[in-house]
């Protein structure tokens, strides 16, 4: 080894080993450098989770505008109501975890546990409800493929007070072309919900490391970490509700 | 030019010489030590074992191309097996190749300990990217055992979601898979270089191979996560039939062609960027200078990740896009070639009165230089909208392309991987051994590719395995060129190999270069330093390097 190159420990390094966690690895210099690296680290991954999520978003306007009556038809098909639902659901479950994240960071091992589970239990009813949702498509044959049916939008069942159609038919062609927003429709919940599920995976890891009390003695990184990733998942939906539910609907025609 | 020394060579005495018997080879023993290792130099050769068994792999499908290209009529394989060679050639050379072959090889070795850390700041990421890098790759191998994809690399649609009955979903896995890999590496590498410089280590003292891989992994985060949406669009299609690409259902093929060319002409420079650091370093190295213009070159890296985002519909220039839009993109296109100029004219200038020597890695970073300039002014080329019409789908493209991949990022590979290869081992591969090689894979080079410039200029269109007879001239001489060029590839596989124990006793700092990995053991320690590296000169900086070592004489003596 040569020396000019070299210098000693400089003291500032020198100070942090003897607070050392169990957790701090030997590659970085300091504990404080390792939680940045992988609070940056996280950052970054998400925005890789943004460019993926880019490409269906903007396969979804570019279709949305030009497909626009069919899309508004299809879009009737969901239900504001569940919608409505999962996303106060999924908002609350976000909340949990920023008490989670809140209660390891004061040290607090039973809370932690607790809102973490709580974490589980409302990404286990977003998903429940999403189910439901899947299957009514199912029955009405909106899932794209070969029993796809238009028929409900090129013959819309009538208002048995008025005698009018609920909607606007759409001439066959266009109609046809709600088989797009079907089949962007689960593509884009689709993946949402996978990273759902992954994300509850990795919830039980972490509620089961903090029951062993990993993170009751001040290293935080993993679920704050995680925090960051739970509330990206929250934020694609906030964009996917009001894109495929509420934009430009004509309730009640 | 140099008249006093023919050589910076510097080796150690070889009477007296070891190979230092702590080092990352020797740390531990036993394959698993291998698979389970985080430590980013082991990594790094797990990477190079593997994408050197991937590149033979491609380049047997090329032979069999060239083979059947010999004559006009299609007498070696059917059509549609040839179909099925070209996709794999590209598929195997694109993915498991370029894409990952310097910045997983040599960038994982060399960035942390260029910028002074231990390690990539996430270890175990690093190896999962080479264990998902490995599980692309059988699926890859998966699809060409079970019978081959014949879409082409681009996957284009709706041939691969309607119309062909091969393994387009297996070898699409494949692709998605390793795209995590590339992404977890470029993440990788831009946190370790925010985040882990040594002391004193200033953006600007960083170098330009840093420089260089930290642009490559800009775009390996922000493009490949939409190749890899794409590619589950086109499997989802293909498997449960959703019509986002299809037009009897209202979706559109070009959508996809956006998609794709939105990483994959950003990957060109995932390709690229890399090498460019590898000739940077190489250049300054054996012409004893400081690279001409370090901002300029540093920024340029940086210039050609930017731009190289938005250049991607010159792909498209035939597919019925609006004329405005070709128009803009045409003019972006013109533009990625300033900052790619910027370095080969700031290249030239380092070499301008500097003290030049011919060693292997020169050689190669000469044929980079020429070959690349010549991939880069052909791009202009089609890029420009008349031209583009005439020439696109004719072998003049694949010669291009083939000039800046081959020519120019194999080039580079092949410098780096002899530059480097005694910090990597410890001992050096065979000098006039190696020098053939380089000069065997220029020649064979342009003879295969040169041709193909002019039969395409002529009109013969690309992915056809006969062709009209006046051009078998033009074709002999291309298959006679990468027999030549296999050859040129193959020796070095068989030296470097004999060089592992015969090769010289290399010593820390063989080239008398600057770069803190120099400064080091060879092979380095696992930790890389005894003690962290308090930086307090700039890159490239031979005189700190002349007083360092007239210190050490005095010391010592």
């Amino acid at each position: 080894m040569d020396n000019t190159i070299v210098a000693t420990h400089d003291t500032h390094a020198e100070e942090h080993h003897h607070v050392s966690l169990p957790q701090h690895r030997h590659h970085f210099e300091t504990e404080q450098q390792q939680r940045e690296a992988g609070t940056f680290g996280m950052w970054l991954f998400l925005l890789t989770e943004i460019m993926f999520f880019g490409g269906l978003f903007f396969a979804y306007l570019l279709y949305r505008n030009w497909y626009n009556p069919a899309f508004v038809a299809a879009s009737n098909q969901l239900s504001i109501p569940l919608g409505t639902v999962n996303t106060a659901v999924l908002i609350s479950s976000g909340f949990f975890m920023a008490l989670g994240v809140w209660a390891a960071e004061v040290r607090k091992k039973g809370l932690l546990v607790i809102f973490l589970i709580l974490t589980i239990i409302s990404g286990c009813v977003f998903l429940g409800v999403k189910y439901f949702e899947y299957k009514e498509k199912w029955e009405k044959h909106h899932i794209p493929g070969a029993s796809f049916d238009i028929s409900e939008f090129v013959n819309p069942p009538l208002n048995p007070k008025t005698g009018k159609p609920i909607e606007e038919p759409l001439a066959p062609d266009m109609a046809q072309k709600t088989q797009v927003f079907f089949s962007l429709y689960f593509a884009m919940t689709g993946m949402h919900a996978l990273h759902m599920i992954i994300g509850i995976v990795l919830l039980f890891w972490l509620t089961w490391r903090a029951h062993r009390g990993e993170f009751s003695s001040g290293y935080v990184a993993p679920i704050e970490n995680f925090g960051l990733y739970w509330h990206f998942v929250d934020i694609v939906w906030i964009f996917l509700f009001p894109l495929l539910y509420l934009i430009n609907r004509h309730p009640g025609t | 030019m140099s008249t006093t020394s023919t050589t910076i060579v510097n080796l150690p005495d070889q009477r007296t010489a070891t190979i230092p018997k702590k080092n990352y080879i020797t740390a531990e023993d036993g394959l698993l030590s291998w698979l389970l290792t985080g430590d980013h130099k082991r990594i790094a050769m797990l990477y190079l074992v593997s994408i050197t068994f991937f590149f033979f792999i491609g380049g047997a499908f090329a032979g069999l191309i060239r083979l059947e290209l010999l004559t006009p009529q299609p007498d070696l394989v059917a059509s549609d097996t040839y179909n099925k060679l070209f996709s794999m050639h590209g598929i195997v050379m694109v993915f498991l190749f370029l894409v990952p072959s310097v910045p997983a090889t040599l960038g994982n070795f060399l960035i942390p300990i260029m910028i002074g850390a231990k390690d990539l700041a996430f270890p175990k990421i690093n190896l999962l990217s080479w264990y998902l890098y490995m599980a692309g790759g059988l699926f890859t191998l998966a699809a060409l055992v079970l019978g081959g994809v014949d879409t082409g690399w681009t996957f284009t649609t709706p041939l691969s979601t309607h119309y062909l009955n091969t393994h387009v979903v297996t070898a699409g896995l494949g692709v998605f898979i390793i795209g995590f890999s590339s992404i977890f590496t470029g993440l990788n590498f831009i946190v370790t270089i925010h985040r882990m410089r040594a002391p004193g280590m200033t953006w600007f003292r960083m170098p330009l191979f840093v420089w260089s891989n930290y642009a490559a992994s800009i775009l390996m985060v922000l493009g490949t996560p939409v190749l890899a949406i794409t590619l589950v669009l086109v499997v989802l299609e293909r498997t449960i039939h959703i019509g986002v690409f299809d037009p009897t259902l209202g979706g559109d093929p070009l959508l996809f062609q956006h998609l794709f060319w939105f990483y994959s002409h950003p990957a060109v420079y995932i390709m690229i960027l890399p090498g460019m650091g590898v000739i940077s370093e190489v250049i300054s190295t054996f012409s004893r200078k400081r690279v001409f213009g370090y901002t300029a070159v540093a920024f340029s890296s940086v210039a050609i990740a930017v731009f190289g985002f938005f250049v991607w519909e010159h792909h498209m220039f035939i597919m019925g896009v609006s004329n405005y839009s070709a128009l803009v993109f045409s003019l972006l296109t013109m533009l990625v070639a300033v900052p790619s100029a910027i370095k080969v004219f700031n290249w030239a200038f380092t070499l301008q009165k500097g003290s030049i020597t011919f060693e292997t890695p020169m050689l190669y970073a000469f044929a980079f230089i020429g070959l690349f300039t010549i991939g880069g002014l052909t791009g202009v080329f089609l890029g420009s909208l008349g031209m583009d019409i005439h020439l696109t789908e004719t072998y003049f493209i694949v010669a291009h392309f083939h000039y800046v991949m081959v020519g120019g990022m194999l080039m580079a590979f092949m410098s780096g991987v002899h530059f480097w290869w005694p910090k990597m081992v410890g001992r050096m591969y065979p000098e006039s051994l190696s020098k053939l090689s380089a000069v065997t894979s220029f020649i064979g080079f342009n003879l295969t590719f040169m041709p193909q410039f002019i039969l395409g200029y002529l009109g013969m269109p690309r992915r056809y395995h006969s062709y009209p007879a006046e051009y078998q001239v033009l074709n002999v001489l291309s298959t006679a060129g990468a027999t030549v060029l296999g050859i040129g590839f193959l020796l070095p596989l068989i030296y470097l190999a004999w060089s592992l124990k015969y090769g010289a006793i290399a010593g820390n700092n063989p080239w008398q270069a600057t770069g803190l990995e120099w400064q080091i053991q060879s092979p380095p320690l696992t930790e890389n330093f005894i003690e962290t590296p308090i930086v307090d000169y700039e890159a490239y900086d031979y005189e700190w390097l002349a007083h360092k070592t007239e210190q050490e004489v005095t010391t010592v003596g």
